[in-house]
């Protein structure tokens, strides 16, 4: 138990030199009693240590659940992994034994959630739900576990963090709330960190602060860095690598500077349009046609083509377009692609 | 979360689908729903027993005959005899009608005080709502069969078969859980845009009241007085089991339990059909009660 | 918190005297002849008649009546019972039996409601849940006046597994038939609470949290989502507390059990008034002092509530 080390290198497939993440045609739904909810249609997608990857996308596209069955955390039911591999340094995360899939979790990948006070469990201290990780994954006192809190408080910049380690959630403001997940997702050194949201449900100058927390201590630790957002603005700021989501599929997928440069897919360019500018003032702001898909019924084909000005005849027929290489570490999932870049 | 719940809602019927009222939406729950229909039909069965009692049975519930004294069952008297060699079937029977009276009028009395309570405290808010919370919870300041025991056993006086005084006892003991239901639905409906915009509208405070808050609060307020109806039948016989309920010659189950326990070791069997009888009807109108609430509130399943 | 007790023992203060007006109004207010009404349909001979009087002084006005009642409970004075009695003699004489009876009721109660709540609430819509759902609602069915004789002659005269009636000193094992009966007036609501308050947590998102810092499910419900479903549960110990009472009227009634319920329900039975409203009072009292404990409890199981 304390030597997780040991633990960790004897995970099965385990090598050093494979991606430190690698999703590949993850498929994920949801069954309920009304009918099959196809949350996830084949995402893929990898991650670098020290890299910060921006998943991009409207709300329900599939970025949370995927962050989610990446976690191991999905409920089920009734949610299912049908399809793909989610692989940490070369082992199968989804072939892994419960047990052994726990010691991943906090250890290796940790998540950080949007809403901070709901995510805290509102009847223990903080110092408890830290201590915690401590106590449960690495066999520590109670005293020495305590100290590592107050330590990891002190880290995320949380003032007076000795005596604020026994306040309890509700205690503390929406950006400090923030910097407690923050400190519990990072209590154990993990190798990757999940931000889904992180920061949409604080104030503008407190998202800042939050954002830059972030990249900051991504830097010191070397920390790969999956950022689930639905802001362009903060994506453009800190992400490396941005990929956009659509229906339960990554349709683009390129470095940051490309995309706001010239985006490759229809979706990202609509989504690019519709962000409010400053140079455009006065003229009328493009915002995308429709709404995005029920996925109890994804439509054939490009599951964007309701909606798409390049749509012709080949994108509403089965199969989907597929992960077209539109340039070197750049793919877009659309037959129209050099139209979209304006070749 | 944000996914999940995007989930739900793509998932949820369309807007035409959404255009049936609560009311029918709970409805077409409730037909397909065992649970209402065995309780419904028990609720029948149980209100024919208690207003036309001849229907099933011949017997006479008065006519005792002490030779018949423990009697076990036989083709005259199914549930045989009692140790006044009275027809146990019968006098079950017959005793359905007390329990229901004391049930419905008991009920009735608490829903209409608690209608009172509840909507004052509710619409006028302010002081009214403090002064009325305040006598509800001195109200629930009285474990409900202490204060009974006191109430009926200053009623007991009188020389009827009790079933006013116990009525009245019932009634006067149990609107609380009324009153809060209503308060609360009807603080809930208020705020609603609705509310607010036929205030603006200048629709005045009384038809706001009746034809807006009242309808919408009213689902509630008809599922705590199904099961209210239940615990009363309960509590009724617990009084006239403790003898500051029913007496003298009322026929009643909690009268017959009383009886019928001093000589559960002789003869079992008039000790155990009014309990029967009993737990059945608490069980049909809880159940009832239990059924519509699902059907209005389906989130809790 | 401070904020929070004081606020609740000013509430609890005037419930106080509310609650027991309300008994003391229930007895006496408007009444032709409150003598007749404290001895029932027995005779009152002139010197009862004159003790009562001067012992309730019904010859003063109501508000001094109700003024000396709440003296006398304040101090201990309740007077004496028909029989002659001292009646704060015979309450603390029943007290200890009565007592053990409700404890080993409520450990029954809350052990059986809160594993099996949190049981049913994890399996949600399962057979397991679906089965404690009917079950509890088979036992909220049940008033005590079923259940305490029927089981008296099951359990004790059929199938003899218990004695059908306690001796003077009961001991636990005769007092555990009762206690199940008694507890089962209580498990039902117990139960439905504990498991849709599971149910509700279930869905939070802590939960979530918990599970992402890779603790065991096990950990989960025990520690995290155990202690949040409890505050809800806690505040029902003190309507419950109520239910208790009345059920061990009946119960103590029913099993011979000479405690407080007993004697309560033997003064029903002879019309003795002031051994009544003497024992009532006290109830009374009792079930308040404990509902502001339980709310206190309350405020040092959920936080929010303590720095509000």
């Amino acid at each position: 138990m304390t030597d997780i080390k040991a633990t960790m290198d004897a995970l099965p497939g385990l090598d050093h030199r494979a991606p430190l993440l690698q999703i590949d045609d993850l498929h994920v739904e949801f069954r309920t009693r009304d009918g099959v909810a196809k949350a996830v249609n084949g995402a893929s997608f990898w991650l670098s240590p020290g890299e910060t990857l921006a998943i991009l996308g409207e709300s329900g596209c599939g970025k949370s659940v995927t962050a989610q069955a990446i976690m191991g955390i999905l409920e089920s039911p009734p949610g299912h992994i049908t399809a793909g591999e989610i692989r940490y340094r070369g082992v199968d995360l989804l072939k892994l034994p419960e047990v052994q899939r726990r010691k991943v979790r906090a250890n290796r990948i940790a998540m950080i959630f949007q809403d901070a006070l709901s995510a805290l469990n509102p009847v223990y201290t903080v110092g408890f739900q830290l201590a915690e990780l401590f106590r449960v994954h690495r066999g520590m006192s109670r005293s020495d576990a305590r100290n590592r809190a107050v330590d990891l408080l002190d880290q995320v910049k949380i003032p007076g963090a000795r005596s604020r380690v026994n306040d309890y959630p509700h205690q503390f403001s929406g950006g400090m709330r923030q910097r407690v997940m923050i400190a519990m997702a990072l209590a154990l050194d993990p190798e990757v960190l999940i931000a889904d949201e992180p920061t949409t449900a604080l104030d503008v100058t407190v998202q800042a602060q939050i954002m830059g927390l972030l990249a900051e201590l991504q830097r010191q630790r070397n920390m790969g860095l999956i950022l689930i957002t639905h802001d362009m603005g903060v994506v453009a700021d800190v992400a490396d690598r941005i990929s956009v989501m659509y229906a339960g599929r990554v349709v683009e997928e390129a470095p940051v500077h490309d995309i706001y440069a010239r985006p490759g897919h229809p979706y990202t360019r609509a989504l690019l349009e519709s962000i409010p500018r400053l140079d455009l003032k006065g003229r009328q702001l493009n915002v995308i046609r429709g709404l995005p898909p029920a996925l109890t019924d994804i439509p054939r084909g490009c599951a964007f083509n309701p909606r798409c000005r390049y749509a012709k005849d080949p994108c509403r027929q089965d199969p989907a377009p597929p992960a077209y290489a539109i340039a070197p570490h750049r793919t877009a999932r659309c037959h129209f692609f050099r139209e979209v870049l304006g070749e | 979360m944000s996914d999940a719940n995007l989930i739900t809602v793509a998932e949820a019927p369309d807007v035409s689908g959404r255009s049936r009222s609560l009311a029918g939406d709970a409805w077409a729950d409730l037909r397909r729903n065992k649970i209402f229909w065995i309780s419904a039909v028990l609720v029948v069965v149980i209100l024919l027993m208690a207003f036309v009692p001849s229907l099933f049975t011949s017997a006479d519930p008065g006519a005792c005959a002490l030779s018949n004294k423990h009697k076990g069952p036989s083709g005259g008297a199914i549930f045989g005899y009692d140790f006044q060699g009275c027809d146990v079937f019968a006098r079950t029977i017959y005793g359905t009608r007390a329990s229901i009276e004391v049930g419905i009028l008991s009920t009735l009395m608490a829903g209409l005080l608690g209608l009172i309570f509840g909507l004052s405290a509710g619409y006028f808010g302010g002081t009214t709502d403090a002064v009325l919370s305040r006598v509800t919870d001195i109200m629930l300041g009285v474990p409900f069969l202490l204060g009974a025991v006191v109430f009926s056993g200053r009623l007991s006086g009188s020389e009827d078969d009790g079933v006013w005084a116990v009525t009245l006892t019932l009634g006067v003991l149990t609107w609380t859980s009324a009153a809060r239901v209503m308060r609360s639905s009807v603080i809930a409906v208020k705020s609603q845009d609705y509310v607010a915009a036929g205030r603006m509208l200048g629709a005045s405070p009384g038809r706001l009241m009746f034809r807006h808050i009242l309808p919408n609060s009213m689902a509630s307020f008809i599922v705590v007085l199904t099961i209210l109806l239940g615990t009363n039948i309960a509590a009724e016989a617990t009084l006239s089991y403790l003898g500051v309920g029913l007496k003298g010659d009322a026929v009643s189950w909690g009268l017959q339990i009383a009886e019928a326990q001093d000589y559960a070791r002789i003869a079992a069997h008039p000790l155990i059909w009014p309990s029967v009888f009993l737990a059945a009807t608490v069980l049909a109108f809880i159940m009832l009660g239990d059924a519509i609430r699902d059907a209005f509130d389906p989130k809790l399943r | 918190m401070f904020r929070y007790i004081v606020r609740r023992l000013l509430q609890m203060i005037l419930t106080f005297f509310g609650a027991t007006f309300v008994v003391f109004a229930l007895m006496f207010a408007n009444q032709d002849d409150p003598i007749q009404a404290l001895v029932g349909e027995k005779q009152a001979s002139d010197s009862l008649r004159a003790a009562l009087t001067e012992r309730y002084h019904l010859d003063e006005g109501f508000l001094t009546q109700y003024w000396y009642y709440m003296k006398g409970l304040l101090t201990g004075d309740l007077g004496k019972s028909l029989t002659g009695r001292d009646i704060s003699e015979m309450l603390a004489d029943a007290w200890p039996v009565t007592i053990r009876l409700a404890l080993l009721a409520v450990l029954i109660a809350a052990a059986i409601a809160v594993t099996t709540g949190v049981y049913a609430g994890i399996r949600r819509g399962g057979l397991f849940d679906n089965g404690t759902l009917l079950m509890t609602l088979l036992l909220l069915a049940m008033p005590i006046v079923v259940l305490a004789p029927l089981a008296q002659l099951v359990f004790a005269m059929e199938l003899r597994w218990f004695p059908a009636t306690t001796t003077k000193d009961a001991t636990p094992y005769e007092l555990l038939l009762p206690a199940i009966v008694l507890a089962t007036t209580v498990i039902a609501t117990q139960l439905r609470v504990t498991r849709t308050s599971v149910v509700e947590n279930l869905r939070a998102d802590y939960v979530r949290t918990a599970r992402a810092k890779g603790l065991a499910p096990r950990r989960v419900t025990w520690v995290h989502v155990l202690r949040n479903s409890l505050i809800p549960v806690i505040t029902l110990i003190g309507v419950d507390l109520g239910v208790l009472m009345s059920g061990a009227i009946v119960t103590e009634e029913v099993f011979n059990i000479p405690g407080v319920g007993f004697n309560l329900a033997r003064g029903i039975r002879t019309e003795d008034g002031p051994l009544v409203v003497g024992f009532v009072s006290v109830l009374v009292i009792i079930f308040l002092v404990v509902n502001l404990a339980v709310d206190l409890l309350y405020a040092a199981l959920d936080p929010r509530i303590r720095y509000e």
